[in-house]
Protein backbone atom coordinates (compact mmCIF):
# COMPACT_ATOMS: atom_id res chain seq x y z
CA UNK A 1 0.00 0.00 0.00
CA UNK A 2 1.31 3.20 -0.39
CA UNK A 3 2.58 5.74 1.52
CA UNK A 4 0.65 9.49 1.83
CA UNK A 5 2.64 12.21 2.74
CA UNK A 6 0.84 12.48 6.33
CA UNK A 7 1.95 9.19 7.42
CA UNK A 8 5.80 10.27 5.67
CA UNK A 9 5.21 12.86 8.78
CA UNK A 10 3.89 10.74 11.16
CA UNK A 11 5.69 7.81 11.31
CA UNK A 12 9.17 8.31 12.97
CA UNK A 13 6.77 9.70 15.82
CA UNK A 14 5.47 6.37 16.28
CA UNK A 15 8.39 4.81 17.06
CA UNK A 16 9.93 5.76 20.27
CA UNK A 17 13.88 5.28 19.40
CA UNK A 18 13.34 7.89 16.23
CA UNK A 19 10.80 10.06 18.63
CA UNK A 20 13.51 9.85 21.22
CA UNK A 21 16.39 10.76 18.02
CA UNK A 22 13.83 13.72 16.95
CA UNK A 23 13.80 15.10 20.75
CA UNK A 24 17.66 15.08 20.62
CA UNK A 25 18.38 16.39 17.53
CA UNK A 26 15.43 19.27 18.66
CA UNK A 27 17.46 20.04 22.32
CA UNK A 28 21.00 20.46 20.34
CA UNK A 29 19.54 22.54 17.62
CA UNK A 30 17.96 24.93 20.24
CA UNK A 31 21.54 25.50 21.75
CA UNK A 32 24.32 24.55 19.09
CA UNK A 33 22.66 25.99 16.40
CA UNK A 34 23.14 29.56 18.46
CA UNK A 35 25.85 28.76 19.89
CA UNK A 36 27.33 28.27 15.90
CA UNK A 37 26.81 32.24 15.39
CA UNK A 38 29.25 32.47 17.92
CA UNK A 39 31.63 29.96 16.82
CA UNK A 40 31.68 31.52 13.06
CA UNK A 41 31.94 35.29 14.66
CA UNK A 42 35.44 34.47 17.05
CA UNK A 43 36.61 31.76 14.29
CA UNK A 44 36.32 28.89 16.53
CA UNK A 45 35.25 26.47 14.53
CA UNK A 46 38.94 24.56 14.75
CA UNK A 47 39.19 24.64 18.26
CA UNK A 48 35.43 23.02 17.90
CA UNK A 49 36.73 20.47 16.37
CA UNK A 50 39.69 20.01 18.28
CA UNK A 51 37.74 19.63 21.35
CA UNK A 52 35.68 17.11 19.73
CA UNK A 53 38.54 14.89 18.37
CA UNK A 54 40.70 15.37 21.57
CA UNK A 55 37.74 14.25 23.72
CA UNK A 56 37.43 10.45 22.32
CA UNK A 57 40.03 8.44 25.35
CA UNK A 58 37.74 10.56 27.47
CA UNK A 59 34.63 8.67 26.00
CA UNK A 60 36.39 5.23 25.03
CA UNK A 61 38.07 5.23 28.94
CA UNK A 62 34.24 6.16 30.30
CA UNK A 63 32.90 2.89 27.87
CA UNK A 64 35.75 0.89 28.95
CA UNK A 65 34.91 1.47 32.88
CA UNK A 66 31.04 1.06 32.32
CA UNK A 67 30.57 4.81 33.52
CA UNK A 68 27.90 7.06 31.33
CA UNK A 69 29.01 7.84 28.13
CA UNK A 70 28.57 11.48 28.98
CA UNK A 71 30.85 11.13 31.87
CA UNK A 72 33.69 10.02 30.10
CA UNK A 73 32.96 12.78 27.35
CA UNK A 74 32.95 15.81 29.85
CA UNK A 75 36.19 14.53 31.15
CA UNK A 76 37.24 13.99 27.75
CA UNK A 77 36.63 17.72 26.66
CA UNK A 78 38.77 18.76 30.28
CA UNK A 79 41.69 17.21 29.47
CA UNK A 80 41.33 18.38 25.98
CA UNK A 81 40.69 21.48 26.36
CA UNK A 82 44.06 22.14 28.53
CA UNK A 83 45.77 19.93 25.97
CA UNK A 84 44.74 22.59 23.40
CA UNK A 85 45.53 25.35 25.69
CA UNK A 86 49.06 24.05 26.32
CA UNK A 87 49.93 23.37 22.91
CA UNK A 88 48.81 26.56 21.70
CA UNK A 89 51.50 28.13 23.92
CA UNK A 90 53.91 26.60 21.56
CA UNK A 91 55.97 29.49 20.12
CA UNK A 92 58.52 27.54 18.24
CA UNK A 93 56.33 25.61 15.63
CA UNK A 94 52.87 27.56 15.95
CA UNK A 95 49.51 27.08 17.99
CA UNK A 96 47.74 25.49 14.98
CA UNK A 97 50.35 22.28 14.11
CA UNK A 98 51.03 22.12 17.87
CA UNK A 99 47.71 21.78 18.41
CA UNK A 100 47.14 19.21 15.35
CA UNK A 101 49.87 17.51 16.59
CA UNK A 102 48.38 17.37 20.78
CA UNK A 103 44.66 16.39 18.67
CA UNK A 104 45.58 13.76 16.32
CA UNK A 105 47.90 11.89 18.90
CA UNK A 106 44.43 12.21 21.49
CA UNK A 107 42.58 10.80 18.74
CA UNK A 108 44.72 7.74 18.05
CA UNK A 109 45.25 6.97 21.44
CA UNK A 110 41.13 6.95 21.46
CA UNK A 111 41.14 4.97 18.25
CA UNK A 112 43.61 2.69 19.92
CA UNK A 113 41.54 1.83 23.40
CA UNK A 114 38.25 1.67 21.71
CA UNK A 115 39.60 -1.60 19.19
CA UNK A 116 40.87 -3.19 22.32
CA UNK A 117 39.03 -6.43 22.56
CA UNK A 118 37.85 -5.45 25.99
CA UNK A 119 36.14 -2.95 24.74
CA UNK A 120 32.31 -3.05 24.97
CA UNK A 121 31.01 0.06 22.90
CA UNK A 122 31.54 -0.50 19.09
CA UNK A 123 34.01 2.40 18.27
CA UNK A 124 31.57 3.38 15.31
CA UNK A 125 29.06 4.91 17.53
CA UNK A 126 31.41 6.95 19.06
CA UNK A 127 33.25 8.04 15.48
CA UNK A 128 29.80 9.06 13.97
CA UNK A 129 27.46 8.77 16.62
CA UNK A 130 24.13 6.97 16.99
CA UNK A 131 21.08 9.51 17.73
CA UNK A 132 18.59 6.42 17.43
CA UNK A 133 20.66 5.08 20.29
CA UNK A 134 20.49 8.07 22.66
CA UNK A 135 19.21 7.11 26.00
CA UNK A 136 16.58 9.55 28.52
CA UNK A 137 19.67 9.79 30.27
CA UNK A 138 20.91 11.66 27.06
CA UNK A 139 17.52 13.70 26.58
CA UNK A 140 18.20 14.87 30.29
CA UNK A 141 21.69 15.94 29.32
CA UNK A 142 20.38 17.97 26.46
CA UNK A 143 17.51 19.04 28.07
CA UNK A 144 20.03 20.44 30.95
CA UNK A 145 22.31 21.82 28.22
CA UNK A 146 19.04 23.77 26.66
CA UNK A 147 18.82 25.02 30.14
CA UNK A 148 22.16 26.19 31.45
CA UNK A 149 23.65 26.63 27.78
CA UNK A 150 20.92 29.18 26.68
CA UNK A 151 21.05 31.18 30.49
CA UNK A 152 24.65 31.39 29.65
CA UNK A 153 24.63 32.58 26.22
CA UNK A 154 22.18 34.89 27.24
CA UNK A 155 23.93 36.49 29.97
CA UNK A 156 26.75 36.77 28.10
CA UNK A 157 25.12 38.26 24.86
CA UNK A 158 26.18 41.56 24.95
CA UNK A 159 29.98 40.84 25.96
CA UNK A 160 30.14 38.40 23.26
CA UNK A 161 28.78 41.15 20.87
CA UNK A 162 31.11 43.97 21.96
CA UNK A 163 34.19 41.80 21.81
CA UNK A 164 33.43 40.36 18.58
CA UNK A 165 33.08 43.32 17.06
CA UNK A 166 35.68 45.19 18.25
CA UNK A 167 38.01 43.80 20.73
CA UNK A 168 40.68 46.54 21.24
CA UNK A 169 37.83 48.64 22.44
CA UNK A 170 35.78 46.28 24.90
CA UNK A 171 38.22 45.98 26.32
CA UNK A 172 38.37 50.21 27.44
CA UNK A 173 34.95 49.55 28.03
CA UNK A 174 35.16 47.73 30.56
CA UNK A 175 34.54 44.18 29.62
CA UNK A 176 37.68 41.77 29.86
CA UNK A 177 37.78 39.75 26.40
CA UNK A 178 40.08 37.43 27.50
CA UNK A 179 37.78 36.41 30.03
CA UNK A 180 34.19 36.80 27.64
CA UNK A 181 36.73 34.15 24.82
CA UNK A 182 37.18 31.91 28.02
CA UNK A 183 33.06 31.97 28.39
CA UNK A 184 32.61 31.16 25.42
CA UNK A 185 34.79 28.03 25.17
CA UNK A 186 33.69 26.46 28.37
CA UNK A 187 29.45 26.71 26.88
CA UNK A 188 31.13 25.63 23.97
CA UNK A 189 32.66 22.33 25.52
CA UNK A 190 29.82 21.45 27.67
CA UNK A 191 27.76 21.37 24.07
CA UNK A 192 30.46 19.22 22.56
CA UNK A 193 30.56 16.88 25.60
CA UNK A 194 26.24 16.67 25.44
CA UNK A 195 26.18 16.86 21.82
CA UNK A 196 28.93 14.24 21.14
CA UNK A 197 26.13 11.08 22.18
CA UNK A 198 24.10 11.65 19.43
CA UNK A 199 26.86 12.81 16.60
CA UNK A 200 29.71 11.35 17.35
CA UNK A 201 33.15 12.58 18.09
CA UNK A 202 33.30 13.14 13.95
CA UNK A 203 30.27 14.49 12.76
CA UNK A 204 29.50 16.58 15.65
CA UNK A 205 31.48 19.63 14.63
CA UNK A 206 28.40 19.77 11.64
CA UNK A 207 25.73 20.72 14.16
CA UNK A 208 28.48 23.77 15.31
CA UNK A 209 29.70 24.98 12.37
CA UNK A 210 27.08 24.22 9.60
CA UNK A 211 24.46 26.23 11.28
CA UNK A 212 26.00 29.91 11.10
CA UNK A 213 27.37 29.20 7.75
CA UNK A 214 23.39 28.43 6.54
CA UNK A 215 22.13 31.63 8.15
CA UNK A 216 25.24 33.30 6.58
CA UNK A 217 25.57 37.06 6.57
CA UNK A 218 21.34 37.69 6.01
CA UNK A 219 20.44 38.38 10.10
CA UNK A 220 20.30 41.84 10.83
CA UNK A 221 21.04 41.32 14.63
CA UNK A 222 23.20 39.09 16.58
CA UNK A 223 20.20 37.74 18.05
CA UNK A 224 18.40 36.69 14.71
CA UNK A 225 21.19 35.04 13.54
CA UNK A 226 20.91 33.03 16.67
CA UNK A 227 17.65 32.21 16.25
CA UNK A 228 17.70 31.60 12.28
CA UNK A 229 20.42 29.16 13.40
CA UNK A 230 18.89 27.65 16.03
CA UNK A 231 15.71 26.65 13.35
CA UNK A 232 18.53 25.58 11.00
CA UNK A 233 19.94 23.52 13.25
CA UNK A 234 16.56 21.93 14.46
CA UNK A 235 14.98 21.54 11.13
CA UNK A 236 17.95 19.65 9.20
CA UNK A 237 18.38 17.24 11.97
CA UNK A 238 14.63 16.57 12.22
CA UNK A 239 15.13 16.39 8.19
CA UNK A 240 18.10 14.00 8.69
CA UNK A 241 16.26 11.82 11.50
CA UNK A 242 13.29 11.57 8.70
CA UNK A 243 15.49 10.50 5.79
CA UNK A 244 17.52 7.99 7.88
CA UNK A 245 14.00 6.71 9.00
CA UNK A 246 12.73 6.43 5.55
CA UNK A 247 15.50 5.70 3.35
CA UNK A 248 17.53 3.54 6.01
CA UNK A 249 20.32 5.35 6.41
CA UNK A 250 23.22 6.11 9.48
CA UNK A 251 20.88 8.89 11.26
CA UNK A 252 24.34 10.01 12.66
CA UNK A 253 25.33 10.75 9.28
CA UNK A 254 22.10 11.66 7.54
CA UNK A 255 21.65 14.50 10.08
CA UNK A 256 25.24 15.75 9.45
CA UNK A 257 24.40 15.67 5.47
CA UNK A 258 21.46 17.52 6.08
CA UNK A 259 23.17 20.50 8.09
CA UNK A 260 25.79 20.55 5.44
CA UNK A 261 23.46 20.85 2.65
CA UNK A 262 21.72 23.72 4.64
CA UNK A 263 25.41 25.06 4.97
CA UNK A 264 25.98 24.37 1.16
CA UNK A 265 22.75 25.87 0.24
CA UNK A 266 23.33 29.31 2.41
CA UNK A 267 26.71 29.52 0.83
CA UNK A 268 25.27 29.45 -2.71
CA UNK A 269 22.77 32.22 -1.74
CA UNK A 270 24.93 34.53 -0.07
CA UNK A 271 27.33 34.37 -3.04
CA UNK A 272 24.86 35.35 -5.50
CA UNK A 273 22.80 37.94 -3.12
CA UNK A 274 26.66 39.69 -3.02
CA UNK A 275 27.10 39.43 -7.06
CA UNK A 276 24.30 42.01 -7.14
CA UNK A 277 25.22 44.23 -4.13
CA UNK A 278 27.07 47.36 -4.55
CA UNK A 279 29.54 47.56 -1.34
CA UNK A 280 29.78 50.15 1.55
CA UNK A 281 30.17 53.81 0.47
CA UNK A 282 33.63 54.64 0.19
CA UNK A 283 35.45 57.78 2.37
CA UNK B 1 43.92 74.32 35.73
CA UNK B 2 43.48 70.64 37.92
CA UNK B 3 45.18 67.42 36.09
CA UNK B 4 43.00 64.88 34.75
CA UNK B 5 46.45 63.09 33.46
CA UNK B 6 49.94 62.92 34.96
CA UNK B 7 52.67 60.82 33.63
CA UNK B 8 55.95 60.61 35.17
CA UNK B 9 58.76 59.17 33.61
CA UNK B 10 56.80 56.25 32.33
CA UNK B 11 58.02 53.77 30.15
CA UNK B 12 55.73 50.59 29.18
CA UNK B 13 56.65 47.62 26.99
CA UNK B 14 55.32 44.20 25.78
CA UNK B 15 56.79 41.69 28.58
CA UNK B 16 60.46 42.66 27.21
CA UNK B 17 62.55 46.08 27.35
CA UNK B 18 60.24 49.02 26.96
CA UNK B 19 58.93 50.24 23.27
CA UNK B 20 58.28 53.45 25.03
CA UNK B 21 60.39 55.68 27.54
CA UNK B 22 61.23 58.81 29.38
CA UNK B 23 57.34 60.07 29.12
CA UNK B 24 56.57 62.81 31.36
CA UNK B 25 53.27 65.17 30.70
CA UNK B 26 50.50 66.32 32.33
CA UNK B 27 47.06 67.69 30.76
CA UNK B 28 44.90 69.74 32.39
CA UNK B 29 41.04 69.49 32.55
CA UNK B 30 39.05 70.69 29.10
CA UNK B 31 42.49 70.88 27.38
CA UNK B 32 43.41 68.81 24.08
CA UNK B 33 46.80 66.68 23.41
CA UNK B 34 48.08 66.12 20.00
CA UNK B 35 50.15 63.10 20.12
CA UNK B 36 52.16 62.47 17.22
CA UNK B 37 54.55 60.16 16.20
CA UNK B 38 55.35 57.67 13.11
CA UNK B 39 53.76 54.27 13.26
CA UNK B 40 55.19 52.38 15.97
CA UNK B 41 56.20 55.37 17.90
CA UNK B 42 54.62 54.75 20.85
CA UNK B 43 50.84 56.42 20.37
CA UNK B 44 48.62 53.08 21.06
CA UNK B 45 51.19 51.89 23.25
CA UNK B 46 50.92 54.87 25.96
CA UNK B 47 47.26 54.63 25.38
CA UNK B 48 47.29 51.23 26.06
CA UNK B 49 48.77 52.07 29.42
CA UNK B 50 46.64 54.55 30.13
CA UNK B 51 43.66 52.44 29.99
CA UNK B 52 45.61 49.74 32.10
CA UNK B 53 45.89 47.39 29.15
CA UNK B 54 50.08 47.44 29.56
CA UNK B 55 51.86 47.55 33.53
CA UNK B 56 54.41 49.93 33.52
CA UNK B 57 58.11 49.24 33.52
CA UNK B 58 58.66 52.51 35.45
CA UNK B 59 57.52 55.64 36.31
CA UNK B 60 54.02 56.71 37.63
CA UNK B 61 51.06 57.54 35.32
CA UNK B 62 47.48 58.43 36.50
CA UNK B 63 44.54 59.25 34.31
CA UNK B 64 41.02 60.57 36.12
CA UNK B 65 38.79 57.64 36.01
CA UNK B 66 38.73 54.99 33.17
CA UNK B 67 38.96 56.71 30.19
CA UNK B 68 37.00 56.24 27.12
CA UNK B 69 38.76 54.90 23.75
CA UNK B 70 37.99 54.92 20.19
CA UNK B 71 40.51 52.71 18.30
CA UNK B 72 41.23 52.97 14.36
CA UNK B 73 38.01 52.38 12.81
CA UNK B 74 39.84 49.54 10.62
CA UNK B 75 39.94 47.38 13.97
CA UNK B 76 35.81 46.78 14.33
CA UNK B 77 34.19 44.12 12.16
CA UNK B 78 32.40 45.36 9.09
CA UNK B 79 30.40 41.68 8.51
CA UNK B 80 29.22 41.85 12.18
CA UNK B 81 25.23 42.11 12.03
CA UNK B 82 25.22 45.51 14.26
CA UNK B 83 23.59 48.67 13.58
CA UNK B 84 24.89 52.08 14.68
CA UNK B 85 22.47 52.67 17.65
CA UNK B 86 24.25 48.79 19.01
CA UNK B 87 27.68 49.88 18.56
CA UNK B 88 26.78 53.09 20.65
CA UNK B 89 25.24 51.03 23.39
CA UNK B 90 28.16 49.32 24.05
CA UNK B 91 29.32 52.12 25.77
CA UNK B 92 26.73 51.67 28.49
CA UNK B 93 28.71 48.06 28.72
CA UNK B 94 30.86 48.61 31.89
CA UNK B 95 28.43 47.98 34.96
CA UNK B 96 26.04 46.17 34.45
CA UNK B 97 27.43 43.69 31.17
CA UNK B 98 24.93 41.03 32.22
CA UNK B 99 21.57 42.98 31.74
CA UNK B 100 19.68 43.72 28.58
CA UNK B 101 20.04 47.38 27.63
CA UNK B 102 17.84 49.71 29.58
CA UNK B 103 15.48 52.47 28.34
CA UNK B 104 17.70 55.04 29.88
CA UNK B 105 20.48 53.50 28.10
CA UNK B 106 18.83 53.81 24.71
CA UNK B 107 18.64 57.69 25.22
CA UNK B 108 21.71 58.01 26.08
CA UNK B 109 23.15 56.10 22.98
CA UNK B 110 20.31 57.78 20.62
CA UNK B 111 21.98 61.10 22.31
CA UNK B 112 25.43 60.23 21.36
CA UNK B 113 24.47 59.61 17.61
CA UNK B 114 22.48 62.87 17.56
CA UNK B 115 25.83 64.82 18.64
CA UNK B 116 27.86 63.36 15.87
CA UNK B 117 24.85 63.63 13.71
CA UNK B 118 24.01 60.28 13.27
CA UNK B 119 20.42 60.34 14.09
CA UNK B 120 19.00 59.72 11.03
CA UNK B 121 21.46 56.50 10.69
CA UNK B 122 20.69 54.82 13.86
CA UNK B 123 19.30 51.67 12.57
CA UNK B 124 21.59 51.51 9.42
CA UNK B 125 23.84 48.12 9.53
CA UNK B 126 27.58 49.71 11.12
CA UNK B 127 29.12 47.87 8.02
CA UNK B 128 26.79 49.67 5.68
CA UNK B 129 28.05 53.42 6.97
CA UNK B 130 30.25 55.14 5.28
CA UNK B 131 34.27 55.08 6.44
CA UNK B 132 33.63 58.79 8.02
CA UNK B 133 30.12 57.44 9.40
CA UNK B 134 31.82 54.71 10.66
CA UNK B 135 33.83 56.40 13.01
CA UNK B 136 31.74 59.09 14.46
CA UNK B 137 29.55 55.90 15.35
CA UNK B 138 33.04 55.15 17.12
CA UNK B 139 33.57 58.44 18.65
CA UNK B 140 29.78 58.49 19.94
CA UNK B 141 30.01 54.65 21.82
CA UNK B 142 32.64 56.57 23.89
CA UNK B 143 30.47 59.71 24.31
CA UNK B 144 28.15 57.16 25.97
CA UNK B 145 30.81 56.46 28.12
CA UNK B 146 30.76 59.88 29.78
CA UNK B 147 34.41 59.94 30.86
CA UNK B 148 36.69 62.76 31.87
CA UNK B 149 39.60 61.65 29.56
CA UNK B 150 39.01 60.43 26.10
CA UNK B 151 41.57 58.82 23.73
CA UNK B 152 41.59 58.86 20.10
CA UNK B 153 43.72 56.63 17.88
CA UNK B 154 44.52 58.39 14.29
CA UNK B 155 40.26 59.53 14.46
CA UNK B 156 40.68 61.94 11.35
CA UNK B 157 42.22 59.55 9.16
CA UNK B 158 41.00 59.05 5.67
CA UNK B 159 37.38 60.26 6.25
CA UNK B 160 35.69 62.85 4.19
CA UNK B 161 35.43 66.08 5.00
CA UNK B 162 31.77 66.39 6.21
CA UNK B 163 32.56 63.76 9.02
CA UNK B 164 35.88 65.58 9.65
CA UNK B 165 33.86 69.00 10.58
CA UNK B 166 31.31 67.03 12.69
CA UNK B 167 34.16 65.23 14.70
CA UNK B 168 35.89 68.88 15.08
CA UNK B 169 33.02 70.23 16.15
CA UNK B 170 32.58 67.48 18.93
CA UNK B 171 36.01 68.08 20.02
CA UNK B 172 35.17 71.79 20.78
CA UNK B 173 32.28 70.79 23.02
CA UNK B 174 34.07 67.86 24.53
CA UNK B 175 36.58 70.44 25.54
CA UNK B 176 33.77 73.15 26.90
CA UNK B 177 32.71 70.26 29.23
CA UNK B 178 36.30 70.03 30.48
CA UNK B 179 37.02 66.52 29.06
CA UNK B 180 40.30 65.76 28.39
CA UNK B 181 41.21 64.57 24.62
CA UNK B 182 44.35 63.16 23.90
CA UNK B 183 44.29 62.54 20.38
CA UNK B 184 46.96 60.42 17.81
CA UNK B 185 47.72 61.95 14.67
CA UNK B 186 49.92 61.90 11.59
CA UNK B 187 48.43 65.77 10.69
CA UNK B 188 51.42 67.55 11.84
CA UNK B 189 49.17 70.85 10.21
CA UNK B 190 46.72 70.28 12.27
CA UNK B 191 48.06 69.73 15.38
CA UNK B 192 48.59 73.23 16.02
CA UNK B 193 44.94 73.83 16.38
CA UNK B 194 45.58 71.59 19.82
CA UNK B 195 46.21 72.73 23.27
CA UNK B 196 49.06 70.72 23.59
CA UNK B 197 51.73 68.32 21.50
CA UNK B 198 53.42 65.35 22.85
CA UNK B 199 55.74 63.59 20.36
CA UNK B 200 57.22 60.13 20.57
CA UNK B 201 59.00 58.25 18.54
CA UNK B 202 60.17 55.14 21.07
CA UNK B 203 60.98 58.00 24.10
CA UNK B 204 59.28 61.57 24.23
CA UNK B 205 60.79 64.24 21.74
CA UNK B 206 58.62 67.03 22.49
CA UNK B 207 55.72 68.34 24.90
CA UNK B 208 54.38 72.02 25.36
CA UNK B 209 52.32 74.11 23.16
CA UNK B 210 52.37 73.39 19.25
CA UNK B 211 54.02 77.04 18.52
CA UNK B 212 56.46 76.06 20.96
CA UNK B 213 57.22 72.57 20.07
CA UNK B 214 56.98 71.92 16.77
CA UNK B 215 59.82 73.31 14.85
CA UNK B 216 62.06 71.57 12.51
CA UNK B 217 64.41 69.79 15.20
CA UNK B 218 61.74 68.27 17.24
CA UNK B 219 59.52 66.63 13.72
CA UNK B 220 63.49 65.44 12.77
CA UNK B 221 63.74 63.61 16.06
CA UNK B 222 59.98 62.21 15.98
CA UNK B 223 59.82 61.13 12.09
CA UNK B 224 63.04 61.06 11.12
CA UNK B 225 63.53 60.33 7.25
CA UNK B 226 59.39 59.91 7.38
CA UNK B 227 58.96 63.42 7.35
CA UNK B 228 58.82 66.14 4.33
CA UNK B 229 58.74 69.61 5.00
CA UNK B 230 56.71 71.98 2.31
CA UNK B 231 57.66 75.93 2.04
CA UNK B 232 55.56 78.00 3.48
CA UNK B 233 56.29 78.79 7.17
CA UNK B 234 56.67 81.80 8.84
CA UNK B 235 60.09 83.03 10.77
CA UNK B 236 61.85 80.09 9.02
CA UNK B 237 60.14 77.25 10.49
CA UNK B 238 58.31 74.49 8.91
CA UNK B 239 54.55 74.90 9.34
CA UNK B 240 53.30 72.78 6.58
CA UNK B 241 54.78 69.65 7.13
CA UNK B 242 53.62 65.56 6.26
CA UNK B 243 54.58 62.89 7.89
CA UNK B 244 54.46 59.98 5.41
CA UNK B 245 52.75 57.19 6.91
CA UNK B 246 52.34 53.72 5.54
CA UNK B 247 49.23 51.91 7.36
CA UNK B 248 48.71 47.59 7.25
CA UNK B 249 44.92 48.73 7.26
Amino acid sequence: MPVGPIELLIDPWSSGIDRRALLEVLLLGCVCGPLSFWVKSYRLAYPSESLAHGLLPGLVLGALAGAPLLLGAGAGVAVAAVAVALAGRDERIGSDTATAVVVSGAFGLGVLLALRPEAPTRLQELLFGDPLGVTDTDLAAAGGLVLVGGAALLLLHRPLVAVAFDRASAGAAGLAPGKVRVALLLVLAAAVAVAVQGLGSLLVLAVLAAPAAAVGDRASTPGRAMAAGAAVAAGAGVVGIYSSFHLGGAAGASVALALCAAAAVGGLRDGVRRRGRPGPTAA
Amino acid sequence: MSAAVTVEDAAVGYGGPPVLAGVTFSAGRGTSVCVLGPNGGGKTTLFRAMMGQLPLSGGRLWVDGRPAYVAQSGHARLDFPVSGLDVALMGTLGGRWWLPARKADRERASDALRRVGLADRAGIRFGELSGGQRQRVLIARALVQDSAVLLFDEPLAGIDPTSAETIGAVFAELRAEGRTLLVSSHDVEGALAFDAVLCLNGSQVAYGHPNEVLDRQALQDTYGSELIVLPGGGDGEPRHAVAVQHHDH
